[in-house]
């Protein structure tokens, strides 16, 4: 526990001070949602229909960058041979860069949920804090993969490339359960079908935080 | 033995570094076998990772972080004092805020002394110390490996530099196309690094 914190506390630590590469990544965020609103038009009733898949959208896709990012100054300056040498458990390594990657992308998340609202014309009908917990359960979806590919591809020149090459097809059945459970928070749930798109989603979130956790020793040793 | 200094010395390419890497266990061996105090790295990595410590031309420190909060994060890991003050000071550096992105190459080199020193290990591998280095930094190189030994540390270094490495230390190896060549008194060091010079032109 103590490494895990220790870790978490820099992994925090090292985000915050490169904050400006967040910056850019919610820019990046932001003019995807405002390209995909003027896309559909000012079609009040299409805008609503689309504006889960499209706010997944660009949580996915700010969401390669973030994870890339994360492992860039690790590899760049061998910090993380450092700390495998000295040596710190896999598993310590692997969890604190994984929660502080989704805490980083949380943060992103809630920049772009207020500016959802307003582009695409959204009212909430269900509970905001269910509209958080899809979007906590669907972004943790995304990260714990994530993280274990962007150790894989820390040292490759193309990892941009890659990493959402190796990622986007692991992570389709998560985003399909978190545009389905953010549509129903936002347009109503009345056949009562969010807690099974819920349910779905916490037990694609159990199986990936555990198999990457265990994997990532592995992942370290190549 | 604790405290006695090891000099590496061969051309380009000749295996100081993998041989270095493999000690550290950063590299496994393909073939052979290896035992660091007593134990086998392959079973026990963590047990002997526990004992030694690496320096590379990568100094592992975080570029955007100042060099007291990378110390600290080495504290904070080790479960020691997060009061580092006393480890910079040993090295000639302050709590300066500034980040690392912002030292120049001998001060990335203290500050990467200064872990080591925070390490405590039995064992420091040193891979080319003298590596973009002034002169000033040279003498921090020989200071610091000085007092590591004094400390009871054991300390291997691989070097271009043969002629100043080899007057840091008390034994020299020789390799050479991934096998040792020579092995002595660092005194003699020298004198067999240029006769396999002359051999080989």
């Amino acid at each position: 526990m103590r490494y895990f914190l220790a870790l978490l506390h820099k992994d925090l630590l090292v985000g915050w001070r490169g904050r400006v590469r967040l910056v850019g990544l919610g820019t990046y965020a932001l003019t995807l949602l405002l390209l995909f609103s003027f896309a559909v038009g000012p079609d009040t009733m299409a805008l609503r229909d689309h504006a889960s898949a499209y706010l997944w959208l660009a949580i996915m896709s700010s969401s390669t960058l973030l994870l890339a990012q994360s492992f860039q100054q690790e590899v760049e300056a061998g910090a993380i041979e450092g700390l495998i040498l000295l040596p710190v458990p896999p598993p310590a390594l692997y969890y604190a860069k994984a929660l502080a990657n989704l805490l980083l992308l949380l943060f992103l998340a809630v920049v772009m949920l207020p500016v959802s609202m307003v582009l695409f014309d959204l009212d909430i009908s269900g509970s905001l804090l269910t509209l958080l917990l899809v979007i906590i359960l669907g972004s943790a979806g995304i990260v714990a993969p994530g993280t274990l590919y962007a150790a894989m591809t820390a040292r490759l020149s193309s990892q941009q490339v890659v990493l959402p090459l190796l990622l986007f097809p692991l992570v389709v059945p998560p985003i399909l359960a978190a545009v389905k459970a953010t549509d129903l928070v936002l347009e109503g749930d009345a056949m009562g079908q969010l807690p099974a798109w819920i349910g779905l989603l916490v037990a694609f979130d159990a199986i990936y935080w555990s198999l990457s956790g265990l994997l990532f020793g592995k992942v370290l040793d190549e | 033995m604790p405290g006695e200094r090891l000099v590496i010395m061969g051309a380009n390419g000749s295996g100081k570094t993998t041989l270095l890497r493999m000690l550290s266990t950063a590299t496994m061996p393909s073939r052979g076998t290896l035992r660091l105090f007593g134990l086998d790295p392959a079973r026990e990595p963590e047990a002997v990772r526990q004992r030694l410590a690496l320096l590379t031309h990568l100094p592992s420190l975080y570029d955007d972080l100042s060099g007291t909060e990378n110390l600290q994060i080495l504290a904070r890991l080790l479960g020691k004092s997060l009061n580092v003050e006393p480890w910079l000071t040993k090295v000639g550096l302050d709590q300066r805020p500034e980040p690392v992105r912002s030292y120049s190459a001998g001060m990335r080199k203290r500050l990467s002394f200064a872990r080591t020193l925070i390490q405590d290990p039995q064992l420091v591998l040193i891979d080319e110390p003298y590596g973009q280095l002034d002169p000033e930094g040279f003498s921090l190189v020989d200071r610091m490996v000085d007092e590591l030994s004094a400390r009871g540390t054991t300390v291997i270094l691989a070097s271009h530099l043969v002629e100043r490495a080899a007057k840091l230390c008390d034994h020299g190896l020789l390799l050479h196309q991934g096998l040792p060549r020579w092995s002595g008194p660092a005194t003699q060091a020298h004198q067999a690094w240029t006769t396999l010079h002359r051999s080989l032109t």
